[in-house]
């Protein structure tokens, strides 16, 4: 390190996270919200969620159907490009390996899509194998349409854009193509153990 | 979605702090020369990065206040947050001739340059108003004449960023019209807004949607919440909207 902050001490209370908070984060209580746009208030009458794409036979639920599916809660940590990291999220949800069980694809990726417009891509192999749901409860309570309610997808080992806030459908994908912020020069895949933030790093 | 967007390495660079320009009590603008900076748009943000002496790094972004036209500078406008980190040193600490790490410019969406043609609004609250600066910064420096209306919300006179310069850009009579809503306290005589902003309000001051103005809303959470879906509210398209917000949790 040869650069100095002249003067900077900082204040590290996060210093005993014990090995739980990626290089650059810091620790927050509270639950910053970020989007690019107004937030869309969809109905759960008028809700589905669809798997497209590369797929023989599309699936699509409707809000009653998709709550009938087995569902999870799971507890996780959250990592913000913006920098801030909170620990022990709690979420219910249904696995993507549920939605996607039995489905015949050569996929090797997925765009996630939302109201609104919002989309982001995703390595297949990174929302299978219990690493991924479309979590609709947070904390135990309906999740709000400011944090991506009725459902938004949850992908807690990469960083928190690639969890789609307002997540209609999941488009299965031959090849790799970038979403909404990857377009705008985030990184295309996102994991903040390696610090990816941005294109290149 | 457009695909627009240059894809570039991210570089860290060591920027020298050329002036520190006292705002309002909490707010600080960092002038600063930054080597070979790649050039930004208005709106975009940076990252910056503090290192202490045995190698304790903290990153926060930050937006960038000035016009993509002041070559070489680059303003940051920040705003000392009582429980922050990184923001009271950037405020209190950090003087003309010391080195800043940062790197960008970062984001790509919520931008905009002078080429438009649409009449632009912007809603800023507190210091959401220092990317929406940077617009109207740019706007005056290629003389545009797009049609732009600024409605910014503080809590009182002397927490305006900014308020020389809002004056003197909504005085030179070439289509820039600034409007303040004071939340907290009024001058004697005050006959401008005084309350937070609201649908009401919205409806006074924004251009109507069949102008199809592109709109910016900057500001904390709770603010963008009600700007964005009052303007959706009021027939506004919601793909005209672009948001930037940011929490209390900053730092």
């Amino acid at each position: 390190m040869t650069f100095v902050s002249r003067g900077f001490r900082g204040r590290r209370r996060d210093r005993d996270a014990g090995g739980r908070l990626p290089p650059g984060q810091y620790v927050t209580r509270g639950f910053p919200v970020l989007s690019a746009g107004p937030t869309p208030h969809t109905p759960p009458a008028e809700w589905t969620f669809s798997i497209t794409g590369e797929v023989d036979e599309p699936r699509r639920w409707t809000w009653d159907e998709f709550h009938a599916l087995p569902m999870e809660t799971v507890t996780r940590d959250i990592h913000c490009v913006t920098k801030w990291s909170k620990f022990d999220t709690v979420w219910k949800g249904v696995s993507v390996d549920v939605l996607l069980d039995g489905i015949d694809t050569a996929a090797e990726y997925v765009m996630a899509f939302s109201d609104g417009g919002y989309t982001t891509n995703l390595p297949l192999e990174d929302v299978t194998g219990g690493k991924a749901w479309v979590a609709f409860d947070f904390d135990d309570q309906p999740l709000e349409p400011q944090h991506g309610g009725p459902a938004r997808l949850l992908v807690p080992h990469l960083y928190f854009w690639k969890s789609a806030k307002w997540v209609r459908g999941l488009r299965l994908m031959a090849e790799d193509a970038p979403g909404f912020w990857e377009t705008y020069g985030y990184h295309m895949y996102g994991d903040p153990w390696r610090e990816q933030r941005y294109s290149g790093d | 979605m457009a695909r627009a967007a240059v894809q570039r390495r991210l570089t860290w660079r060591l920027a020298e702090v050329a002036a520190v320009i006292a705002e309002t009590p909490r707010v600080r603008s960092l002038v600063l020369a930054v080597p070979d900076w790649p050039g930004h748009l208005a709106g975009q943000h940076v990252d910056v990065r503090l290192t202490a002496e045995d190698g304790y790094q903290a990153q926060r972004s930050y937006s960038i206040s000035s016009a993509p036209d002041d070559e070489g500078r680059l303003t940051l406008t920040v705003e000392r947050l009582e429980d922050g980190e990184v923001s009271p040193y950037l405020t209190d600490e950090l003087r003309a001739g010391d080195e800043l790490e940062l790197r960008g410019p970062i984001g790509g969406y919520f931008v905009w340059q002078a080429s438009g043609t649409d009449p632009i609004l912007l809603v800023g609250g507190g210091s959401g108003v220092c990317p929406l600066m940077a617009m109207l910064r740019h706007r005056a420096a290629r003389s545009s004449t797009v049609p732009a209306r600024l409605l910014y919300s503080a809590r009182d006179l002397g927490d305006v960023i900014y308020r020389p310069e809002l004056d003197r850009l909504a005085a030179a009579g070439d289509g820039a019209e600034v409007t303040l809503t004071l939340t907290r306290a009024r001058p004697p005589g005050w006959t401008g807004y005084g309350r937070r902003v609201d649908a009401e309000m919205l409806a006074e001051v924004a251009w109507p949607p069949e102008r199809r103005p592109l709109t910016f809303v900057c500001g904390p959470t709770p603010f963008v919440e009600l700007v964005a879906g009052s303007l959706v509210a009021l027939g506004h398209d919601p793909g005209r909207i672009k948001t930037e917000r940011f929490g209390p949790t900053g730092g």
